[in-house]
């Protein structure tokens, strides 16, 4: 039975936990909304860029001299895959779908006997991935000192990527981030980067065009490889913002159950200690009472 | 047939300007096109350069651009570029303090892949100001 003065402090340990993470959850939320906009005002440029490329590509897939970034090298033999996580923890079970997912994946490949390299961005993918697959991280690209996500960092790494594919570093590149669904509902999801994976053009995007088609200036082949090269640091772009709005999502969610948690905690520590306190009571009475009978 | 061209300017950020125009200049690669009214649909990539929306009564809205595309269709202008500022918010001297900046980035460089990076700021700052002459001439 713990005395009265442990309990009282257990009580206090845990209603100073409970402050943290309530904190946590507000700055949490105030961040969540401003990621939230701007994966939004992010859509549209996306869309766009989708769009266009359906049609482009459509017409381009499975003829001879398309663009590499459209084709592929017609090899399957090395994936890189890009593994976007957060730079901090304390986001519930965030970081680590994204790391199954990637593992999930990397022992796939390894299974079928292609080569695996891992490109982290992200501190705590780095920190996961290198137990197992030191070896396979070709680097890990630190995200920590930036405050507000601009499209500048994404072509950053875009940049980096297409260099390796120049060099033919590898045949396939595949990101791994979390789609934002809600606070509490974050999807993992691989996409697939290089070769572009696009989607049949769908009947509304051209539509409005009353069946019209496109010029285009400079011929089709030159738009789309000037294109596809910034379609990946779009794709990144999108990736990391998303990732961003479920990072917050995520520790939202977390640090709302965690308060939760502590206030269960606290209220069952409360009760404790004011049945022990009643205990104590009772004993001292019984001997004083015990000791005047004696009398 | 409308009269108007609905522009729309998105960067990857976000959407900087959506207006109705009655004519909107955008710099392709082969030139500049004037969007009218009823303009053919059109695919075009674009070059650094500034687009210039024209509209009756209301001033000339000049706006400088750097990297992406342009989609037209009868009636609407889309102008995706990387890169977007009004004309009016480029101070012209700080630019050219950068240029500088960037010059002597470029002498100072110890190794090659700052002086490409140096390079690569010198060349933007460049356009900027090539934008600016253009649009003064």
């Amino acid at each position: 039975m713990p005395s009265l003065k442990d309990l009282k402090i257990r009580i206090d340990s845990v209603k100073s936990t409970q402050k943290i993470t309530k904190a946590m959850k507000m700055v949490a939320a105030a961040k969540l909304r401003r990621a939230q906009e701007a994966a939004e005002s992010a859509r549209p440029y996306a869309e766009r860029m989708d769009q266009v490329l359906a049609s482009l590509g459509g017409s381009m897939v499975g003829q001879v001299g398309a663009p590499k970034l459209l084709a592929g090298t017609g090899a399957d033999e090395t994936h890189l895959l890009v593994v976007a996580t957060s730079e901090r923890g304390l986001c519930g079970g965030f970081n680590t779908n994204i790391i199954k997912a990637a593992n999930r994946k990397i022992r796939r490949l390894l299974a079928d006997g292609k080569t695996v390299k891992i490109l982290c961005v992200g501190r705590k993918g780095y920190q996961a991935l290198r137990r197992e697959h030191q070896s396979r991280i070709v680097d890990s690209i630190d995200m920590s000192g930036v405050k507000t996500l601009g499209y500048g960092d994404a072509s950053g790494i875009a940049e980096r990527l297409l260099d390796m594919f120049e060099a033919e570093e590898f045949d396939v590149c595949t990101v791994f981030y979390a789609k934002f669904k809600s606070a509490l509902e974050q999807i993992v999801t691989e996409q697939q980067l290089i070769p572009a994976a696009i989607e049949e053009e769908d009947a509304s995007a051209s539509a409005d065009l009353g069946g019209a088609v496109y010029d285009y200036e400079p011929d089709e082949s030159e738009i789309l490889e000037d294109l596809l090269p910034r379609n990946v640091g779009v794709q990144i772009f999108r990736a990391l913002l998303e990732n961003a709005a479920s990072e917050q999502g995520a520790r939202m969610s977390a640090m709302d159950n965690a308060t939760r948690n502590a206030g269960d905690m606290i209220e069952k520590l409360t009760l404790t200690y004011n049945r022990t306190r009643q205990a104590v009571i009772t004993s001292e009475l019984i001997e004083i009472i015990s000791g005047a009978e004696a009398l | 047939m409308a009269d108007i061209v609905n522009f729309e300017l998105v960067s990857p950020e976000r959407l900087l300007m959506s207006a109705e125009a009655e004519m909107v200049v955008v710099p392709g690669v082969e030139g500049d096109i004037g969007v009218l009214p009823g303009h053919a649909p059109l695919v075009t990539t674009i070059r650094p350069g500034i687009v210039e929306v024209h509209n009756d009564g209301a001033d000339l809205v000049k706006l400088f651009v750097r990297g992406g595309f342009a989609e037209i269709t009868g009636t609407t202008l889309t102008v995706l570029a990387e890169e977007a500022m009004a004309l009016s918010e480029i101070d012209r001297a700080a630019i050219e303090q950068e240029l500088q900046n960037c010059n002597e980035d470029i002498q100072d460089a110890k190794d090659a892949a700052t002086r490409a990076k140096a390079e690569d700021a010198r060349d933007r700052a460049q356009e900027v100001l090539q934008a600016l002459d253009d649009a003064a001439a």
